[in-house]
C-alpha cells in the first residue's frame, strides 16, 4: 500500500470532519471504516431493528456475530453482551457512524461545563476535572460545525444560551402539538423554552431538502436525506478532493510503532479478511470512546507494553455517557399529532446554578414514541400484562408526553474500558470489558431533574405523572459515550493534550468523544464535531509537509 | 423482508383457533421453524393471557407465535433453551394447578397458571412478555401485528409515517 500522510480510524462525527479538513489542506488521507455505506434508500422504518430499539439487531451495525463485549455489573459479575443488547453500550458501525441514524440534537456546551471543578469542586470519589480548553477556545469551531454540517433551531428565547457570534444557519421547524402544550406551561413556571437545535434541514441547505417531519427519526436513517451527518456532508467533500480514500469493511487491528516510539501506520483486516498494513506519517483514532480506548490498549509493543498512550494507566478510564431522567405526563386530551421529529422544545434553565448540585441538565420533550416504546410507559399502577395493560395502551398512547434529558454524569476513574483477558472478537482481538459506574451524585442530580420534568408536565395540564430514571446498576455510555482518553495538561491524569495529541506519541491523535473531560448536560455530538474542527486546525497548522512541527 | 405467506398465515390462524377453542395439543412438528405443535399451543395460551382479545384480536390471533417462532430460528436462537424449558415448566404448572394441559384449561385456569408462571419462572415470563409485546406492537413484517391491527387499535396511520403524506420538496416542511 502506498504510504499516506494520515490514517483516520472511524468515519463518524469526528473522523469524517478530520478526514475532510486534512484532505482539503492537501494531505493524503486513508479513512478507515469497519462498516458499510448506507444511503437513504436503505432507510427501513423498522421499529424492532434500528439503532434505538435493537431487539432484532442493529440496522447500521455492528452485527451480533463476532463482535461481543464483556460487561461487569455492580456485583462484579462479568457476562458477554451482544451489540443488540442495551448493556453493550453500542454506537453504530457504518459510514457516518452514529450521525447516520442519530436524533441529531446539536447542543453547544455552556462555558461552565468546561470549568466544572473550579465552579463546583469535585465530589469526593469523583474524577471531575476542568478542561484544558475554554468555551471561548471552542466557540469558532462550534460555529463552523453549525454552518458546515447544518443546524436548525432558535436559541434567542433563552438567556442561558452560550455566547455566540451569529444565529443558527436555519430557522427551527414549525411547532408540533407537544410544543404548543409545553411552551406556555414552561413560561408560566418562569422558564425559557425554545425550539431546540438540530442537525437537520428545516429549509433546503447543502443541496438537500428539508425534514419531512415524520416521527421515525432517532435511530433511523433519513429517507429524504434531511438529517445532516458525516456521510452526507464532510465525507463526500473529502472524497471530492481526490486526496482521501475511504476504505470500508476494514477493521483496524493496531497502531504500529517504530523502534523510536513513533507511529508508522496501522495494521488492519481488509474487506476480504486479510491482514494488511497502511503506513502513514500521522494516525488519528476516531473510533468512539469505547473502541478508541480498545484500539490503543490493543496496540501493545516493546516500548508500550500496556498499550499506546497508556504509560500512566489512564486510557479507558472516566468512561461516561448520560444518565437520562425525566417523567411521563398523562393528559385527558390528545397530545399526540404524530409530527416529527419529536423532540422540539427544550429548556436550559436547569443546567447550572442549583445549590447543592454539581451541574444539572437540559430538559426536552422526547424524540420518538412508537407503540413498542409505550409498552413500559403506561401509568405505573397498570398491571404488567393482561387486558388492563392492553386497554391502558389504548387509553394513553396518544394522551401522554415524555419530558427527559441527559443528566450530567459525574465521572469516576473506576468507570472504565479494559481488555477482556479471555473473550476475543471475530479477528481474534481482545474485546472491550466495561466496568464501573458514574459517581452517585449523578443520581441525585437526576432525581431533581425528574421532579422538574414532572412539575413542567403538571403545569401543562397532566392529570398525573410518573418519573423515569432511577439508579441504573451499570454505566449508561452508548451513543453518548465519552471520556476514555481525556484531554489535559498533566500526562499523569490525562491521555491527550489540548490538541488531541497523545502525551506519549506526538504523531498519534485521538479525536472523538473520548477526549471529553466531562460530557455536559447535553447531547454531545456538536461538541465532538467542534473538537474535530479545532484539533484538525491545529494538526494542519503544525504539519510541515512530511511530518509534524515539533 | 419475509412476506407473510399463506402457509404462515394459516399456521398462525390454526394456533389462535386452537388456543381459543382449547383444541388438542399434539406433539407433531407442524409448520413451525423451531417449535413443535404442542409448544406452539402452550405458547399461544401464554401470549393470549399477556394480550387477550377484546374488540381487537389477541396476541396469537395477530401472529405472536409466528413472530416468536421465526425469531427463535433467527435472531433469538440464544433463547431456544429458555423456551424449551419454560414451556415445559408452564405445562407442568398447568397439570398441577388446572389438571389439564394449558391450552385445554378454562380461561380462569389459564390466568391462574400464567400468574403462577410469572412468579415461579420470572426470567422466562419476562422474555415471553417482551417478545409478545414486540410481536403485537412492532412492525408487521416480522410476523406479528397482522394487518397492523395494534396500530389501528391505537388510532395511528398505517403505515404510521405521517410525514410522507405532507412532504413537498418545493415548499419545505408544513405543519
Amino acid at each position: 500500500m502506498k504510504r499516506v500522510n494520515a490514517v483516520v480510524v472511524g468515519s463518524g462525527a469526528a473522523g469524517g470532519i478530520v478526514a475532510k479538513q486534512l484532505a482539503v489542506s492537501g494531505m493524503s488521507v486513508v479513512l478507515f471504516e469497519r462498516g458499510k455505506w448506507y444511503t437513504p434508500a436503505d432507510c427501513r422504518k423498522d421499529d424492532l431493528r434500528n439503532q434505538r430499539t435493537t431487539v432484532l439487531g442493529n440496522a447500521f451495525g455492528p452485527e451480533d456475530e463476532g463482535n461481543p463485549r464483556v460487561l461487569v455489573d455492580a456485583a462484579g459479575n462479568a457476562r458477554v453482551v451482544l451489540p443488540s443488547e442495551g448493556a453493550y453500550q453500542n454506537n453504530a458501525a457504518c459510514v457516518g457512524g452514529g450521525t447516520l441514524s442519530y436524533g441529531a440534537q446539536a447542543w453547544r456546551y455552556m462555558p461552565q461545563d468546561f470549568r466544572l471543578k473550579s465552579t463546583y469542586g469535585a465530589p469526593p470519589g469523583s474524577s471531575l476535572e476542568d478542561w484544558p480548553i475554554s468555551y471561548d477556545d471552542l466557540e469558532p469551531f462550534y460555529d463552523q460545525a453549525e454552518y458546515e454540517i447544518g443546524v436548525s433551531g432558535d436559541y434567542s428565547p433563552t438567556p442561558f444560551r452560550s455566547p455566540r457570534k451569529r444565529p443558527l444557519p436555519m430557522p427551527p421547524l414549525p411547532a408540533n402539538r407537544e410544543f404548543e402544550i409545553l411552551e406556555p406551561a414552561a413560561k408560566r413556571l418562569g422558564l425559557h423554552p425554545f425550539p431546540l437545535p438540530m442537525l437537520r434541514n428545516s429549509v433546503p441547505y447543502n443541496d438537500r431538502g428539508p425534514c419531512m417531519r415524520c416521527r421515525w427519526c432517532c435511530g433511523f436513517a433519513c429517507e429524504v436525506d434531511a438529517k445532516n451527518g458525516s456521510q452526507n456532508t464532510v465525507i463526500p467533500i473529502a472524497l471530492g478532493t481526490g486526496n482521501c480514500e475511504l476504505r470500508m469493511s476494514s477493521t483496524v487491528k493496531e497502531v504500529l510503532v517504530d523502534d523510536k516510539g513513533r507511529a508508522r501506520g496501522v495494521s488492519y483486516f481488509d474487506e476480504g479478511g486479510h491482514l494488511q498494513e497502511q503506513l502513514s506519517d500521522v494516525v488519528v483514532v476516531s473510533a468512539c470512546a469505547i473502541e478508541s480506548a480498545r484500539l490503543l490498549l490493543n496496540s501493545r509493543s516493546r516500548l508500550f507494553p500496556n498499550g499506546l498512550g497508556n504509560r500512566y494507566d489512564q486510557v479507558g478510564r472516566n468512561l461516561q455517557g448520560h444518565h437520562y431522567t425525566g417523567a411521563v405526563g398523562y393528559f385527558d386530551h390528545d397530545t399526540y399529532d404524530d409530527m416529527g421529529p419529536g423532540a422540539s422544545i427544550a429548556v436550559m434553565d436547569y443546567n447550572h446554578g442549583t445549590p447543592g448540585l454539581v451541574g444539572g441538565g437540559m430538559l426536552a420533550n422526547e424524540f420518538i414514541r412508537l407503540p413498542i416504546h409505550m409498552v413500559d410507559r403506561v401509568p405505573k399502577d397498570t398491571p404488567r400484562w393482561g387486558l388492563a395493560h392492553k386497554q391502558a395502551m389504548r387509553a394513553w398512547h396518544k394522551r401522554s408526553i415524555v419530558i427527559m434529558g441527559p443528566t450530567q454524569q459525574i465521572p469516576t476513574a473506576d468507570a472504565r474500558v479494559i481488555l477482556d483477558p479471555a473473550v476475543k472478537d471475530q479477528w481474534g482481538l481482545p474485546v472491550a470489558r466495561i466496568q464501573g459506574n458514574c459517581h452517585p451524585h449523578t443520581f441525585e442530580i437526576g432525581a431533581v431533574q425528574s421532579q422538574r420534568a414532572e412539575a413542567w408536565l403538571k403545569e401543562a395540564g397532566a392529570i398525573f405523572t410518573s418519573r423515569t430514571g432511577g439508579k441504573p446498576a451499570t454505566i449508561s455510555a452508548g451513543q453518548h459515550q465519552a471520556g476514555t482518553c481525556r484531554m489535559g495538561n498533566d500526562p499523569r491524569s490525562s491521555v491527550v493534550n489540548r490538541n488531541c495529541q497523545l502525551h506519549d506519541v506526538d504523531n498519534v491523535f485521538v479525536i472523538d468523544g473520548s477526549v471529553h473531560v466531562n460530557n455536559g448536560g447535553f447531547n454531545p455530538v456538536l461538541t465532538i464535531m467542534a473538537i474535530a474542527y479545532m484539533a484538525s486546525d491545529a494538526l494542519v497548522r503544525n504539519w510541515k509537509g512530511t511530518g509534524l512541527r515539533s | 423482508m419475509k412476506p407473510v405467506t399463506r402457509r404462515r398465515f394459516m399456521a398462525g390462524g390454526v394456533v389462535a383457533g386452537a388456543a381459543l377453542a382449547a383444541g388438542c395439543a399434539s406433539r407433531g412438528r407442524g409448520n413451525w421453524d423451531f417449535l413443535n405443535d404442542g409448544q406452539a399451543h402452550t405458547l399461544a395460551a401464554i401470549c393470549d393471557q399477556i394480550i387477550p382479545a377484546d374488540d381487537f384480536p389477541s396476541a396469537s390471533q395477530a401472529g405472536a407465535v409466528t413472530y416468536i417462532d421465526r425469531q427463535l430460528a433467527r435472531h433469538y436462537r440464544r433463547h431456544r433453551e429458555a423456551y424449551r424449558a419454560g414451556l415445559e415448566q408452564a405445562e407442568l404448572l398447568s397439570r398441577k394447578l388446572a389438571g389439564v394441559s394449558l391450552p385445554q384449561a378454562p380461561p380462569k385456569g389459564q390466568f391462574d397458571v400464567v400468574t403462577a408462571l410469572e412468579k415461579e419462572q420470572p426470567a422466562f415470563f419476562a422474555l415471553v412478555r417482551s417478545h409478545t409485546f414486540e410481536s403485537f406492537y412492532g412492525n408487521p413484517r416480522h410476523g406479528g401485528n397482522r394487518d397492523a391491527v395494534s396500530w389501528r387499535m391505537l388510532g395511528l396511520d398505517e403505515p404510521p409515517v405521517r410525514g410522507r403524506a405532507q412532504y413537498d420538496f418545493t415548499k419545505g416542511a408544513q405543519s
